[in-house]
């Protein structure tokens, strides 16, 4: 096979100054790479033939040959639509195993609708088990929503459910079952709506990416596994070697306090993803890692990449070295075009990107999950024999204060003195009187003239200041050398974390300056109450002062060279529809507890809880704390979610939203579709806790 | 419309069981090698279980201790479960019941704590504990430092215990995660007598402390 190596643009690498992050593990065990003849095998024949609509080759078919040729997904188009759900054999590791199919193949089949029709699917279920399908994203009347117990009883075994909707928008969708973990087990497809109307933007070709997690396990062991031992599936932890080279750069008392705020909780920095490669085989459009998804494309033409992020469990983060992207829609809505070197797709996303890939080169489109624990992987070339480099795992980071929704602004006691802080040396800098207590607002007003301090995005742009109400007057920042977790927000955007320049802050003192607060929304730190059901054995931790961090890449991402998306930069291409302000707020809480596998939302798990209401027409904000150390993808069934990302005239509108650990984010939602609609963690396995019924009367 | 979770058929909270074998060592002492075990067994769900818990030591094909217990389990707190309900101790020719009433969980800085106070006959009240630590050498390599004090309020003589602090018991265990599930170990235990436990050990020709290599197996499902 022969391959290219001309990446002139190169393989962007992670700075090597993070100490936060650990180094690549040589010995890290390889994550479940898949077969290499790849992709699903040997249907059982497919079932169920579409009466009007066109089907596409089946090109999985192969067994054991190398193929070679250009992956070619099915896909269905047509306004009436037959599907089946069977159990189908398939074969991604070389294991044999049962998935749950829709029309025979995992993925299911690309459902290309348009704008504007009306589309009829009969859904014939053939399992022994009841089952249904759920058209994420899409707007439409509330039985036609798919969600047992909710909006219908579902599909019985044997019976046919006949699905009947206009389709009112356009745009990068997905369906999938909504019983059981039937998710996980296959049952996954993505929908493309072509618009009515040109496309704002110009594209010469166009593919689906979808991002799926396949495991050979039975997801009910999985679940299982996961209530009798939490961390089963972490193989990233931190170990002996990681604490004898920490002490050794910042000494055992500095260790011990960096540390001592997770031994108390008991919780793990390295708790990234429930689910990891250790039992997961990352799929790109069905394809294992081994050989991946291929593309083709043309001289000078522009492509367009419809990612959609169908897994149960895993986020992922995105680029293709050597190639920028150009997002130009968020959950199948246009936005503001946003040019990035890489993004973090959560469960349930959808991005469109647009490429301009050269037609002297391969491209690898490289998705590693947010764990690091493995990755999906696709070639994007201009011939099907050739591939590109596939760049190694980023690093495993460690969570930070940040991700804990610590309240930094009483951070007394905190020793800096032996923490190595890379590349300033800050000997002698005595902040012990500088008055930066700024109570619930943000202490600023920074002498931005003072070099030391231009750098740091406080000065930069009073938008996107990263210095919150620390008080450094208790901190004893006597002998700071070196080696500045960089990997920390907190620091990500200061010199020393940007660049080697080494600053000498020998004797400066700060006593003198009068640093005045500084009010700033996007940064604004309030402190939250929590109410008394978020109090017990199924609870584990509690956000003190949760962040708006809309520009915050998240864990794993920050300052490692690249641009990476961040909520910030995602508007809306057009206006906002509904310009009312809310009438109310509704605060929800994230919770959990990690160690006894427990997922709630106030601290109430679904089953004990009464629907939110809301009225028919009202626009509400919803504010969502996240107390969890993880990120939770959270998903609105049947109504818009307007995020807050910056511009009230151009919110973008989403479906899915993700809330980072100890984050709190917030966003508007005009009440217009009545019905019971499912409001829920699109993790799959937080799913049976973290939901809401929410009534639109 | 039923009312049943969203998902049809995904139960948050379902009844689990768990099966633990904390130890099953073999140790090198003195040509006797006794065998050594500790093991659990749990049905239930988030909040609530039922635990059988089973630790023994067997000499020559014959039981020199064994300590069954039969307890209800309620989480009170995010890392702390108290469990109460009945023990039964034996020693060859003994046996004492005992009601007994405790705390299981993981304390600040990972310490794994097992400690419970039983009453049994003649006003008998005797308090066990034990701590266990995990460090994590690779992701696979585990080193686990562990500490039990037994401490009785009154003289046993035919269960062979004094009152005051009995018997501590220290061991430094390695095991090879082969799997989650099955890990493999090798160790050295230490336990000493006191008081009057060590008198009537002495008095049965018994020493007082002993220390010894043991291998042997974790494994759970």
């Amino acid at each position: 096979m022969k391959t290219t190596n001309r990446e002139k643009k190169g393989v962007l690498t992670a700075p090597e100054n993070n100490i936060g992050l650990s180094m690549s593990n040589k010995t890290r065990r390889t994550f479940v790479k898949g077969l290499a003849a790849g992709g699903a095998v040997a249907t059982l024949g497919l079932s169920g033939c579409s009466t009007s609509a066109t089907t596409s080759p089946m090109a999985k078919s192969k067994g054991s040959t190398m193929s070679m040729k250009a992956s070619k997904e099915p896909e269905l188009s047509g306004k009436v639509f037959d599907l089946t759900i069977d159990e189908q054999r398939v074969n991604f590791t070389g294991k044999p195993r049962i998935a749950t199919a829709i029309n025979g193949t995992v993925p299911a089949p690309t459902l290309r609708w348009k704008e504007g029709e009306t589309v009829t699917l009969r859904v014939k279920n053939n399992l022994s088990v009841d089952s249904s399908i759920h058209w994420h994203g899409l707007i439409l009347p509330n039985g036609m929503d798919g969600v047992p117990g909710l909006t219908y009883d579902g599909i019985k075994p044997g019976e046919t459910f006949v699905y009947k909707f206009p389709l009112i928008q356009s745009g990068t969708y997905w369906y999938h079952s909504h019983s059981g973990f039937q998710e996980q087990t296959g049952m996954h497809g993505v929908i493309v709506i072509e618009p009515k109307d040109a496309y704002p933007f110009k594209f010469d070709r166009e593919y689906v990416v979808s991002l799926s997690d396949w495991s050979d396990e039975d997801p009910d062991r999985i679940y299982a596994k996961l209530k009798k031992l939490s961390h089963y599936y972490n193989f990233n932890e931190r170990t002996l070697g990681d604490l004898i080279k920490q002490i050794k750069k910042t000494g055992l008392k500095s260790t011990m306090n960096d540390r001592e705020m997770w031994n108390e909780m008991r919780m793990s920095q390295r708790d990234l993803s429930d689910v990891t490669g250790h039992t997961y085989t990352y799929l790109m459009n069905g394809e294992t890692p081994r050989e991946g998804w291929r593309g083709l494309f043309k001289e000078g033409e522009k492509i367009l990449l419809r990612f959609a992020n169908t897994s149960a469990m895993s986020f992922f983060d995105v680029r293709i070295p050597g190639l920028k992207m150009t997002v130009v829609s968020s959950d199948g809505q246009y936005i503001k075009p946003v040019t990035v070197d890489e993004f973090r797709i959560g469960v349930a996303e959808t991005y469109d990107v647009i490429v301009e890939p050269d037609v002297d080169n391969a491209y690898t489109i490289f998705a590693q999950s947010l764990g690091r624990s493995g990755y999906a992987r696709g070639t994007l070339a201009p011939d099907e024999r050739l591939m590109a480099k596939v760049p190694s795992l980023d690093p495993v980071p460690n969570l930070t204060h940040i991700d804990m929704g610590m309240d930094m602004s009483s951070m007394s006691g905190m020793d800096h003195s032996g923490m190595d802080m890379g590349g300033g040396s800050m000997a002698g800098m005595d902040h012990s009187k500088m008055n930066m207590s700024g109570g619930d607002s943000m202490a600023g007003g920074m002498d931005c003239s003072d070099p030391m301090h231009a750098s740091m995005d406080a000065c930069k742009s009073k938008a996107k200041p990263k210095m919150s109400g620390m008080d450094h007057s208790k901190m004893d920042m006597g002998n700071m050398s070196g080696g500045m977790d960089c990997s920390d927000p907190m620091h990500a955007s200061m010199d020393a974390c940007k660049n080697k320049a080494k600053p000498s802050m020998a004797s400066m003192d700060h006593s003198k300056m009068a640093m005045g607060g500084v009010k700033n929304s996007a940064m604004d730190i309030t402190r939250v109450k929590h109410a008394a059901t978020e109090y017990g054995p199924h609870i584990d931790m509690r956000a003190e002062a949760p962040l708006l961090r809309l520009d915050d890449p998240g864990i794993g991402l920050r300052n490692n060279g690249r641009k990476v998306l961040t909520y910030a930069d995602i508007k809306n291409l057009y206006p906002t529809i509904d310009k009312r302000p809310p009438s109310r707020e509704i605060e929800l809480h994230l919770t959990g507890n990690m160690a006894r596998y427990m997922w709630s939302i106030n601290g109430v798990k679904y089953a004990d809880a009464k629907p939110i209401e809301l009225k028919f027409g009202e626009r509400v904000r919803i504010v969502l704390i996240n107390d969890t150390m993880m990120s939770h993808p959270i998903h609105m069934h049947g109504m818009w979610s307007e995020l807050e990302s910056g511009d009230n005239d151009y919110l973008p509108r989403k479906h899915t939203i993700v809330v980072q650990p100890g984050a709190k984010i917030s966003y508007l939602v005009t009440a217009d579709a009545k019905g019971r609609w499912a409001y829920h963690c699109h993790l799959l396995f937080h799913m049976g806790g973290m939901f809401r019924e929410i009534k639109v009367v | 419309m039923s009312v049943l979770p969203a998902y049809a058929g995904m139960e948050d909270d379902p009844l689990i069981t768990k099966l633990m074998l904390g130890k099953f060592e073999v140790g090198n002492l003195k040509g006797t090698n006794p065998i050594a075990w500790e093991s659990s067994a749990w049905i239930g769900k988030d909040i609530n279980k039922l635990y059988l818990k089973f630790d023994g030591e067997r000499v020559n094909g014959k039981n020199q201790g064994t300590e069954s217990q039969l307890l209800l389990s309620h989480a009170i707190s995010a890392f702390w479960d108290v469990q109460g309900g009945i023990r039964h101790d034996t020693v060859p020719g003994a046996s004492r019941d005992y009601a007994t009433i405790g705390v299981q969980g993981v304390a600040p800085y990972f310490f794994e704590t097992d400690a419970s106070l039983s009453f049994g006959k003649n006003n008998q009240v005797k308090l066990n504990t034990s701590f266990e630590y995990e460090m994590m050498l690779t992701q696979k390599w585990v080193l686990s430092p562990e500490l039990g004090l037994n401490i009785y309020a009154k003289d046993d003589e035919k269960m062979g215990v004094g009152s005051g602090l009995s018997d501590v018991e220290a061991g430094l265990r390695l095991r090879y995660e082969v799997a989650r599930e099955f890990a493999p170990y090798i160790g050295i235990n230490w336990g000493k007598k006191f008081g009057g436990s060590a008198d009537f050990a002495t008095a049965e020709g018994e020493d007082t402390s002993e220390t010894m290599l043991v291998v042997g197996v974790r494994a759970w499902y």
